[in-house]
This record gives C-alpha cells, structure tokens and sequence, in this order.
C-alpha cells in the first residue's frame, strides 16, 4: 500500500497510529502522540538508545532536532489538507537547555501554510512547558 | 602521550550511545576537517515507500559532525555544547547508500566555534543536505575529568562500551 493511501485513510478516519507504525525511524526513537481535537502533544518517553553524552547523561542533540522535525511533519498531516509527505526544505534549530535522560514533549504551531509552503515552529520541553530545552523552525514542500 | 585529531575523534563518537545505534563512523580527520559516515540501514528510513531515510538522521549526523570537528581539533579536552543548527535539506537522499558529512570548523573564537557542514552521496559528491551550527565553549575546566579519561584512556573503555 503506498504511503499516500495511509495518509488517505488516515486523515479519513482520524486513527494516525498505523502512519505513525509505518515510519522506521519514529520507531527507532519511540515517538509517541496524543491528539486533542485540533491539538497535537508529540511524546518521546525516555530511551537509553537516544543518549549522546553519557556522563550527564544527556539526549544527544540530533535526537531531539529529529523528533521536533519529526511531530512537524506529522503535524501538518494531522491538521491539515496535504495529500502527500511534505518534504522539509530547511530546518534552524535553538538549544536552550540539556535535555536530560527523561520522557520530552513537543507540540507544533503552523503560523503560515501557503499553497506551496508551510512554516511551522516547534516547542521540544521536558518538565515545564514554560521552560523548553529547544525551539525549532521548519519550512515544508507541500505537495500540489 | 599526545593523541592524533582522528583518534580523538574515534574516542568521541564512540562515548555517544545513540551514535552506537546509528553506526556512525570517523572517516578522516585533520585539523579542521573531518568526514563522518553514516551507513544506510532501514531503521533510519523515513519514507517506507521510498526508502528514503528521514531527516532526523541527518540532524544527527551534521550535528555529530560538527561537533566531533569542533571536540577534536580544540587544543583540550573541552565538551562544546551544541547552541544552534540551520539545516537546508537539498533533496531527498538515494535509499541504499551511505551518506557522508563533512564538516569544518570555520572559527574558534574565545566563546563560540563556528561550523559549517555538507551531506553527500557517492564519490560524485551528490549534495544531499547543508549545515551551519555554533557550539559554545564552557572551558575545559567545566569538561567532567571522567570525560576526559574516557577519551585519554581510550581502547580498553570505549571498546567495552561499544560492544554493549
């Protein structure tokens, strides 16, 4: 079945998880969700296989930049009328704290989504949703 | 006994678990040059359809690039954290092969070190993905001494740890 079926029969039936399965690497760091109505809360419960610094310890920097690229991605494909896998065309990422061996949550704003292009901020936090431990900015492909 | 820039930077990657998982490996270092390989393996595939691998994976590579660069050729043993990353993804990587990076640590300053990075398949160098990213420098007296140990002592620790 192709991916653009899943995605179909996903946002027709609202149920995500099979897509969310079919995704190797979110597998390989253990993205979880959970939706709110139009809200998205992305999980990603604490993974030994996800540290970097092993002294901190620490989860290593790509892992978190991966995740928060990752729930915007999925995000757009929950909230909005794309048919397709939107391709990120760049991504600018701010580390603003170490993110410790524990669960990190992020949830996603889309403050514009054009015809072509979508621009998406991302908050990744760990025990404040106040204080974030990064905050990232993508642009998006759509497909047309 | 002073250390060559490659195998500091071998003892780096190999104290980096998720690096482990990914398989990600020191392919040159010189200086402030260094190429790092990431092998190809489904569990890094973003697009099942395709095969294409996700960005996420590259997130990682770049910023291990760049950071290894930056760890390696600093005179100590300071741990830089990571303050910022800009990623321009150029296309979608070939499934079925390895991609490289090769990063370049373009200033040191007394605070900051600046480094730029580029991703790419193949010997005909097809640019898959760009990078720029700022590491800070908190000084090597605020590195943990077990860090540091762990890179000196090299063999007989990170041999252990990768082999877990």
């Amino acid at each position: 079945m192709s991916f653009e079926t899943v995605l179909q029969q996903a946002q027709q039936s609202g149920d995500f998880q099979p897509l969310v399965d079919g995704i190797p690497y979110a597998n390989l760091i253990g993205l979880k969700f959970q939706r709110f109505g139009q809200d998205v809360l992305f999980h990603l419960p604490a993974n030994e296989d996800n540290i970097g610094n092993p002294i901190l310890p620490a989860i290593h920097g790509g892992v978190i930049g991966g995740f928060m690229e990752l729930a915007a991605s999925l995000h757009l494909m929950m909230t909005m009328d794309t048919a397709a896998l939107p391709k990120m065309i760049d991504f600018s990422l701010d580390y603003l704290r170490a993110g410790r061996h524990q669960d990190t949550f992020a949830e996603c704003q889309v403050w514009r989504q054009g015809s072509r292009v979508a621009n998406v901020a991302i908050t990744a936090w760990q025990t404040e949703r106040t204080s974030p431990i990064a905050t990232a900015r993508a642009h998006f492909l759509l497909a047309r | 006994m002073s250390l060559s820039v490659k195998t500091r930077a071998e003892r780096f990657v190999a104290t980096l678990r998720h690096c482990q998982v990914l398989g990600l490996t020191v392919e040159s270092a010189q200086d402030n040059v260094l190429v790092m390989r990431l092998p190809y393996s489904e569990q890094i595939v973003g697009n099942p359809v395709t095969g294409t691998v996700h960005g996420g994976s590259l997130t990682t590579l770049m910023d291990t690039a760049c950071g290894t660069a930056v760890f390696s050729s600093l005179p100590g043993f300071e741990l830089c954290p990571t303050l910022d990353l800009r990623m321009d993804y150029m296309k979608a990587a070939t499934p079925n092969r390895d991609l490289f990076a090769e990063a370049r640590v373009t200033r040191v300053a007394s605070s900051v070190v600046f480094t730029e990075c580029e991703v790419f398949q193949g010997e005909e160098r097809d640019l898959v993905a760009k990078c720029a990213a700022t590491f800070m420098r908190i000084g090597e007296n605020m590195t943990p001494p077990e860090f540091r140990a762990r890179i000196e002592q090299g063999d007989d620790v990170t041999a252990a740890g990768a082999a877990q």
